[in-house]
């Protein structure tokens, strides 16, 4: 089952979870990703070992997409 | 590429010739900060014997400033604010997910997760982020974090992680370098805790070269 999660005070909170053959969960996680993105988090989808890809649109295929917010230098 | 270097547009994106520039310009200065408060001291002691205690506020001066520096860059290895004990797990759990398990042994002895990248061998920690270049020389610490300020430490260690395997170049460009310099002029500067994370980046870093 793929997760939609976000990086938050808590610790992470688990926003979404799907599976290709559910559409009303993937509709659900479709929604929350973009309600996520419009309040200012970026997604992230690790690729392998020492890899990240930052999406626009929900990975259906995607294990685990992180939400996390903007860095800047310090 | 990391959306954030938008913010900083005018930077020009770090590349392997621009750290080798930072890297001897850091060098420069330090030289510039040094080399003229010795030459002065070592005048008056030639001058005058006696002016020895202005010679030795002089060399006081020439250890000070380079010592800043260095202490500015141990700096982005701080620790920040902890979270109640539940969300530090969480986020722990998290983070290990994202490391394998000898980053996942040191950040339990540290708290810094150490990243190879192309630039070199990095080591992450809650407020910034070290460089260690291939050879183990040099490092550049990066002063960066998350615009969040309420998030665990192990969160903040896993948004640096992620930006900087989105784009390690990004991620340099984006980050305000706080000092370049020797290995050994850091490691002087840090917590006891953090000293063994840096000495196994800069092995790591070696064996990169």
């Amino acid at each position: 089952m793929a997760k939609l999660i976000r990086m938050d005070k808590t610790g992470h909170t688990t926003l979404a979870e799907w599976t290709l053959d559910d559409q009303g969960a993937v509709d659900v996680a479709v929604r929350a990703f973009r309600e996520q993105l419009d309040a200012g988090y970026y997604a992230v989808v690790t690729r392998g070992e020492g890899h990240a890809e930052q999406v626009r649109e929900l990975p259906l295929d995607a294990g685990t997409v992180i939400l996390r917010r903007p860095i800047a230098g310090g | 590429m990391l959306r954030e270097t938008a913010g900083v547009y005018w930077r020009p994106r770090v590349d392997e010739r621009r750290l080798t520039l930072a890297g001897r310009t850091w060098t420069a200065t330090t030289f510039a900060h040094t080399v003229p408060w010795l030459a002065m001291a070592a005048f008056l002691l030639y001058l005058e014997p006696l002016s020895f205690p202005l010679a030795i506020i002089l060399i006081a001066h020439a250890w000070v400033i380079p010592e800043l520096y260095a202490k500015r860059g141990a700096n982005v290895l701080r620790q920040a604010r902890r979270l109640g004990a539940g969300p530090e797990r969480t986020a722990l759990g998290l983070l290990g997910d994202l490391v394998g398990h000898d980053a996942r042994e040191l950040h339990g002895r540290t708290g810094l997760v150490p990243e190879r990248g192309t630039l070199g061998v990095w080591l992450v920690g809650e407020m910034g982020a070290v460089l260690v270049r291939p050879g183990g020389r040099r490092v550049h610490c990066y002063c960066i974090r998350v615009a969040e300020p309420d998030l665990p430490s192990a969160d903040r260690i896993a948004h640096l992680l992620l930006a900087l395997r989105e784009d390690e170049v990004g991620f340099a460009t984006v980050a305000n370098q706080a000092f370049s310099g020797a290995p050994w002029r850091l490691v002087r500067r840090l917590p006891a805790r953090a000293r063994p994370a840096v000495r196994e980046v800069v092995q790591r870093a070696r064996v990169h070269s």
